[in-house]
């Protein structure tokens, strides 16, 4: 006959709240408390939008149709080291796909996947900003230009 | 006040400032088509986003069309609604829909009914020269709503009415682009949402994407079934809506004629839930005076302001909401779930059956009231008290199956004895009706004089937040409220927590202007004309009432005596009382 229970780790739920509380709860300030826990966990599943609408006092519906819409904000876990491959114009006529390629075939996953062991993940954006340096990839935040497909290997292990 | 002059179709017209195109028109006969737009007039139910793009008309020198819903008339402005780039615009957006929408208007439960249907007849469309993509998704089945999505064209009147106007927000817009539609919050069930199943959205959906459980094929396996007996209670509500269906005018009383359907259904006993609406004024009456009299004893630990507890949209929003006041409503059940409790104990009895072999079916102007009947708490050894509701929809369609001529049918009573009721209980289908009837009884009962006038005007009325004061000679000025739409309840609500509420006693609703525009009546596409039409006949149907107090309805008088001894007696707060339960969404904190 009770509602419904959500489970979270207490740390992580007091993470949320300090994070909701640096913007006064204001649920004006959803896309920017959003953006600033996935950039603390890497990604929003359902327990920490549960608790961003609780903070802001507006239902999760809200906060889901939020996190649904922009493609930025993804639902789904992150490896420890986050990759992302332009496929912005500039990457892309300089081969920019082809690095993708090299980069699935290297660790056996696709674009928006995690491997098994939790390590790397792959997506795919559009521009960073450093069109002069196409193709580029960066791996959380470190900016790889110039690549070629066989570079691919030796950079990953590096991690 | 500022007005413009304009032109449309060819003719001037004057309108005062910030009226809208589409208002301007409606006023000179112009009936330009809209699907997302959406309002009820006086009782603040809107939704206006202007995203359909069905209203449009040409402006002469503006670039493109111009939605009328949302665009203000300005001087001199000279529009065109039925002009050639206009209509074909406007024929474009509507195929552009149908493309993306089952072409299963035969079997679907809105067809008749359906705005986008209409709509497709009234342009004149004959096909669809679009083929593309199409949305599949599962049909999603809780206690009382089925959501078909599929079928919805995002217009968004659901999510406006969810979130602005109940402040619930359980169902709204998630992804974007094609995939974009209408859920809950990671696709669950309504049932694992905080979804109160007040079924406005229903009301509200154009098309056949929301629609109530169907429990019409129900009724006819039971009533075919020579192992049981089956009797039914109709909703107060229900008699003023019904003919609706069957193209009498909003507004007509239909009791007599109700009865005799639901006897040529076949049902074996045909009783009223006006019936137990007396009982439950007596029951809730008397909590009320008790609650007042040990509070102006001085006793603080009173939870007061009493709330009414009828309407059971509102039970499950103070559960999932307010769980920390669940003390404050009246513990009474809600007047369907006293009219089963008596059904199947002591109606049973004096038939002769057992409580298995008789099924109780409601009929309600209201949706949630299917979710009230599946209840634990209203069970015993797993048998409902009430076995399952339908709607006055679904009661107009079961008449239709049953080959009747509803307007030609004679008039017939109700049977005896869960069948005979007062005026007070007819009213508890309008906004302020349950506070209304309470009072009369409270008066009576506390000052022992009979009341100088039985109509308390000052009670009744349209708006969404009504406050009154009623003198008790000697006893006390009570400060009385009456809310309808939860959103109104949510205000009165964070009163009491801040310690601010001034009530003594407060009646809320869900729907707007009470069960009249229930989730489960007739369609209205949002002519707040009906609702007034409803409003009106409930306070007709209570003056044409012999008998206008629920303590003096005879057949109460002899339950108590045979059977329940006193109101809030220990038979009483068996059969007739329930408990809340605190459902709010809680964190399980892992260490």
């Amino acid at each position: 006959m009770c509602g419904s229970k959500i489970k979270i780790s207490e740390a992580n739920y007091l993470k949320v709240k300090e994070i909701c509380a640096s913007f006064n709860n204001n649920p004006g300030e959803l896309i920017n408390v959003l953006h600033q826990t996935q950039g603390h966990f890497g990604y929003l599943p359902e327990e920490v939008q549960q608790v961003v609408a609780e903070c802001l006092q507006i239902p999760v519906g809200r906060v889901y149709g939020v996190v649904s819409f922009y493609s930025f904000f993804t639902m789904k876990p992150k490896g420890k080291y986050a990759i992302s491959v332009c496929l912005g114009t500039a990457c892309y006529v300089k081969g920019g796909d082809k690095i993708l390629d090299a980069l699935k075939s290297e660790l056996k996953i696709n674009e928006g996947e995690v491997t098994p062991d939790g390590k790397f993940s792959i997506d795919v954006l559009r521009c960073v900003g450093a069109c002069g340096l196409a193709p580029v990839m960066t791996i959380n935040g470190k900016t790889y230009g110039r690549l070629v497909p066989e570079q691919v290997k030796d950079i990953l292990a590096q991690y | 006040m500022d007005t413009i002059k304009l032109t449309i179709d060819n003719r001037e017209v004057e309108v005062p400032k910030g009226t809208t195109i589409l208002k301007a028109a409606a006023q000179m006969g112009i009936d330009i088509p809209t699907l997302c737009n959406f309002e009820l007039e006086g009782l603040a139910l809107k939704n206006h986003p202007g995203g359909c793009r069905i209203c449009v008309v040409e402006v002469v020198g503006r670039r493109n069309l111009a939605p009328a819903c949302i665009t203000e008339c300005m001087p001199d402005m000279v529009v065109k609604t039925n002009s050639l780039r206009a209509i074909n615009a406007r024929k474009t957006v509507l195929e552009l829909m149908l493309s993306d929408h089952p072409n299963d208007c035969l079997q679907c439960a809105k067809s008749g009914k359906c705005e986008l249907q209409a709509l497709a007849a009234k342009l004149g469309i004959r096909e669809i020269p679009y083929k593309g993509e199409q949305s599949h998704y599962q049909v999603k089945v809780s206690p009382s709503i089925v959501r078909d999505i599929d079928k919805c064209i995002m217009c968004r009147r659901c999510e406006s009415v969810c979130h602005e106007y109940q402040s619930v927000g359980a169902i709204g817009a998630v992804d974007r682009g094609f995939p974009a539609v209408v859920s809950t919050a990671f696709g669950k069930d309504l049932i694992d949402t905080n979804c109160v199943f007040c079924g406005q959205c229903i009301v509200v959906c154009p098309v056949g994407a929301l629609t109530e459980v169907d429990n019409t094929s129900k009724v006819l396996r039971d009533i075919a079934n020579p192992a049981v007996k089956t009797c039914v209670q109709v909703a107060p509500a229900v008699r003023v809506a019904l003919g609706e269906e069957f193209g009498m005018p909003a507004g007509s009383i239909v009791t007599g004629k109700l009865t005799a359907a639901l006897k040529q259904i076949g049902f074996d006993y045909v009783f009223d839930t006006d019936w137990s609406a007396d009982l439950t004024i007596m029951e809730e009456g008397t909590e009320l005076i008790g609650r007042l009299t040990s509070f102006l004893k001085g006793d603080k630990s009173v939870k007061l302001p009493m709330m009414t507890s009828c309407c059971p949209a509102w039970v499950n929003f103070y559960e999932k909401f307010y769980p920390e006041l669940k003390e404050n409503p009246s513990t009474a059940k809600s007047p369907q779930q006293m009219f089963g409790a008596i059904a199947k104990t002591y109606f049973a009895d004096k038939i002769g059956v057992k409580r298995e072999e008789l099924v109780s079916v409601s009929v309600m102007p209201c949706v949630a009231k299917k979710f009230e009947c599946e209840r634990d708490e209203f069970k015993t050894n797993g048998n409902p008290d009430v076995d399952y509701s339908i709607t006055t929809r679904e009661l107009a369609r079961l008449i239709k199956i049953c080959n009747i001529d509803f307007t030609k049918l004679p008039e017939a009573e109700f049977d005896s004895p869960l069948g005979e009721s007062t005026g007070a209980a007819v009213i508890f289908g309008a906004t302020g009706g349950v506070m209304e009837a309470a009072v009369r009884t409270a008066y009576e009962v506390l000052t022992k004089q009979s009341l100088p006038k039985i109509d308390f005007t000052e009670l009744r009325g349209l708006e969404g937040i009504r406050e009154a004061k009623v003198n008790i000679p000697g006893v006390a000025e009570l400060n009385l409220a009456i809310v309808y739409g939860l959103g109104n309840a949510r205000k009165i609500m964070e009163q009491i927590k801040a310690g601010t509420c001034p009530y003594h006693f407060i009646e809320v609703m869900a729907c707007p202007g009470g069960c009249i525009d229930g989730g489960g009546q007739p369609y209205h596409h949002g002519d707040a004309e009906i609702i007034k039409a409803r409003h009106k006949a409930i306070y007709e149907a209570d003056a044409n009432m012999p008998i206008r107090k629920s303590h003096e309805n005879p057949s109460i008088q002899a339950i108590y005596k045979d059977f329940l001894v006193e109101p809030c007696g220990e038979k009483s707060h068996h059969l007739l009382h329930t408990t809340y339960f605190d459902k709010k969404t809680k964190f399980d904190l892992e260490k």
